[in-house]
């Protein structure tokens, strides 16, 4: 019998669990489109991808990949939106790994600079490139201009 | 394959070594001539005005016995065709044995070290680095008056002035105590202060030259753009306050040196010209000998 319209439990609306492939969870809530952004997901039809915002009480996003097992240095660079981001690996249903995101040293093609009059927001063909350092906050130093982000990172996403 | 493109990429060791190495070529560079750079060839690639830093990286490629090619005007090279900085690099490292850049850009000149099979030499990229500058500036304050732990007041734009910044850099490898004198507008950015800071240097931040004049050893004078000031006669108001005449100098050390990277408007009286205290013309000539060890330094 087909349930109701009203019978369908919040469980049944949201994702269901993926068989074989990569969960992200504890992202920062809002933050999950970005994190496809970075991860390049968007750019590739063949993945499937379910995307959860503003679970459990609006605090987290949670994206999975089903049929794909992203390694540790393609997922790092989320870090820098999203810090306790977390990587989960899943085999027939299991979690077989999981870890936190590390915030990698360098970034190269993930943000742009700040600085407009930088020559990596030029014609030139060079990709803008990152040193990253963590003090109390995240800082971004850009290897060619010199010039810092440290805040609203989301913003200057390519 | 060394180049230079920031002041930040030399330790002090390292910067104290080109500084040797130019006050042995400082003799060669007002007068003579030496054949330690002979059939070698510097490219000089200027995408902006220039005087100072053209020409004395002319005369000293030329006083090292070796020869220079010229981009010359923008207007006539492959530039107004749309060829990028990238692939003009990759063509004139293929024609000398090192290449000088300046280009309006910042960062210009970083990229273009990965492009060149031979050594660049950031003469200046937009706001951001201009390292022969930085260094010769500390040649003349180690020449003229006291480098380790010398008490310098930079006066005027903080903000966007790059000598400054890169300066003030360098000066915190010795143990400067800094002084900052500039108007509300022109103040040094809170990143570049804290930076300063974190390395160990004193800073003193005031708007007012007064305060601070009498306890110096080096004065280092900037432009103030007219561009900066929307209204202007806040402008005139500002200019003059910071204005050095013989006047403002009555009651300074003995030993003070008043510097200014050029070119000047009207922060110096030229009458002050004629005095003891007045080292930016033999500042500028300094910049010879330090370029001469510079490029010894890339191509020797």
């Amino acid at each position: 019998m087909k349930p109701k319209p009203d019978e369908h439990s919040d469980r049944e609306l949201r994702v269901k669990r993926i068989t074989n492939g990569t969960v992200i969870d504890h992202i920062t809530a809002g933050q999950a489109l970005n994190v496809l952004r970075i991860l390049g997901i968007t750019d590739r039809p063949e993945d499937v991808v379910s995307v959860v915002m503003n679970v459990s009480d609006r605090k987290k996003d949670i994206v999975k990949i089903e049929g794909r097992e992203l390694k540790p240095e393609e997922v790092d660079k989320i870090a820098l939106i999203s810090p306790d981001a977390t990587i989960n690996i899943i085999r027939d249903y299991e979690v077989v790994e999981k870890h936190r995101v590390i915030l990698p040293s360098r970034i190269e093609g993930v943000v742009r600079c700040i600085n407009q009059n930088c020559i990596t927001n030029t014609d030139e063909p060079v990709k803008p490139r990152f040193v990253i350092r963590r003090g109390e906050r995240v800082e971004l130093h850009c290897v060619y201009c010199g010039r810092v982000i440290a805040d609203r990172i989301a913003d200057f996403l390519i | 394959m060394q180049h230079v493109i920031t002041i930040q990429d030399f330790s002090r060791d390292e910067i104290d070594c080109i500084l040797n190495r130019a006050a042995e070529l400082e003799p060669v560079a007002h007068t003579g001539s030496s054949d330690a750079l002979s059939g070698r060839i510097l490219a000089t690639l200027f995408y902006e005005p220039s005087t100072r830093t053209r020409l004395s990286f002319d005369v000293a490629m030329k006083r090292l016995g070796g020869d220079v090619i010229d981009l010359g005007a923008v207007e006539t090279s492959s530039a107004v065709k749309g060829e990028n900085l990238a692939d003009t690099i990759s063509v004139i490292s293929g024609y000398a044995d090192a290449i000088v850049l300046r280009h309006p850009k910042e960062g210009a000149a970083r990229m273009a070290s990965e492009f060149s099979s031979v050594p660049v030499i950031n003469a200046g990229d937009g706001a951001g680095q201009h390292p022969t500058q930085t260094l010769l500036d500390l040649y003349t304050i180690r020449k003229e008056g006291k480098l380790n732990k010398a008490k310098i007041a930079f006066v005027g734009d903080l903000k966007y002035g790059r000598t400054v910044h890169s300066l003030a850099h360098a000066l915190s490898l010795y143990d400067a105590e800094i002084y900052l004198v500039s108007p509300d507008q022109l103040k040094m950015s809170d990143l570049m202060k804290d930076a300063l800071i974190e390395s160990g240097t004193e800073i003193v931040e005031t708007a007012e030259l007064d305060d601070v004049i009498d306890v110096v050893d080096v004065l280092y004078m900037t432009r103030i753009q007219k561009e900066r000031f929307p209204d202007p006669n806040e402008y005139q108001a500002v200019v003059g306050s910071y204005k050095i005449t013989k006047e403002t100098l009555k009651d300074v050390k003995d030993n003070l040196i008043i510097m200014h990277p050029l070119p000047r408007v009207n922060e110096i009286d030229p009458e002050v010209d004629a005095s003891r205290h007045a080292m930016y013309f033999r500042q500028s000539f300094y910049g010879v000998p330090v370029r001469m060890a510079i490029l010894s330094m890339v191509m020797g």
